[in-house]
């Protein structure tokens, strides 16, 4: 079974490539067992947001 | 009949007013400014995107009736000059490759963050972030972000701004810095666990205890 450090890797790939159906498998199968790499993977997310944020509202600085 | 009177004028009255506070147009210079510099650092090449970005906005007065219009679009012209600026500047710059900063970073911050089997070491274990809504619009929170990408190695804030604000592709980003993909994936996938670290450490978790 893939480990955390594997995990958050393909987590953050995963905004850049589609990932293929075994890496989709096991991504799945560790993050429902993973509470910290299930928060992970909302902050890789929320990374992404923030970043949409920082140039697309100056506004909000 | 006012529908008639504001289809005849083409220009909305206040179109030339946002161009001439003072006050709006220096903050969004100075904030374009930023933006550029810290993607092309060089002072003069951003200062001329800059320029142009702000001289095609003046061309095209008439569409802005609104200060947030007027900066959504001047932004989105400087992009694309940046990603202009970043394919020609790829020749004449060797983006440092060392992964060296402030912090702990590379193989070193994978020691730190996951034990010998590559699990979560329990202190680094992510913790809950419950402040996106509220906490992102905080001026406190851009001082702490800003902080954040400054204290990353060159090579890491440098990929990561060309993904994450140019928006440009991944093979985009690889034939621009004569990179595999592989290579530019374990370096972005570095940059967020840096950048991630980071923003838990000095304000997700200073917010929560405070």
């Amino acid at each position: 079974m893939m480990n955390c450090q594997q995990a958050t890797q393909l987590l953050s790939e995963k905004l850049d490539r589609p990932l293929d159906t075994k890496e989709k498998i096991s991504l799945g199968v560790h993050t429902t067992l993973c509470p910290p790499c299930r928060r992970f993977a909302q902050q890789m997310e929320e990374l992404r947001s923030i970043s949409k944020r920082y140039t697309k509202d100056p506004d909000d600085k | 009949m006012t529908n008639a009177s504001i289809s005849s004028d083409p220009t909305p009255p206040n179109a030339a007013g946002i161009f001439l506070n003072a006050d709006f147009m220096n903050d969004l210079r100075q904030q374009m400014l930023k933006f550029a510099r810290l993607q092309v650092r060089d002072d003069q090449l951003a200062e001329d995107a800059v320029q142009e970005a702000m001289l095609s906005a003046y061309k095209n007065i008439d569409r802005f009736s609104r200060q947030a219009a007027l900066k959504t679009w001047v932004f989105s012209i400087l992009k694309n000059k940046l990603i202009d600026l970043l394919r020609k500047e790829k020749r004449y710059t060797a983006a440092s490759q060392l992964e060296e900063g402030p912090n702990v970073n590379g193989e070193e911050l994978i020691e730190v963050l996951f034990n010998k089997h590559g699990h979560w070491q329990k202190s680094e274990r992510p913790q809950k972030w419950d402040t996106p809504d509220h906490g992102v619009e905080n001026a406190h929170f851009w001082r702490v972000f800003d902080a954040c990408l400054n204290a990353l190695p060159e090579k890491y804030s440098r990929y990561f701004m060309m993904r994450e604000f140019l928006e440009m592709d991944t093979t985009e980003i690889c034939h621009n810095e004569d990179l595999t993909v592989t290579n530019l994936n374990v370096t972005l996938y570095r940059a967020r666990l840096r950048l991630r670290k980071c923003l838990e450490d000095n304000w997700y978790q200073t917010e929560k205890t405070s």
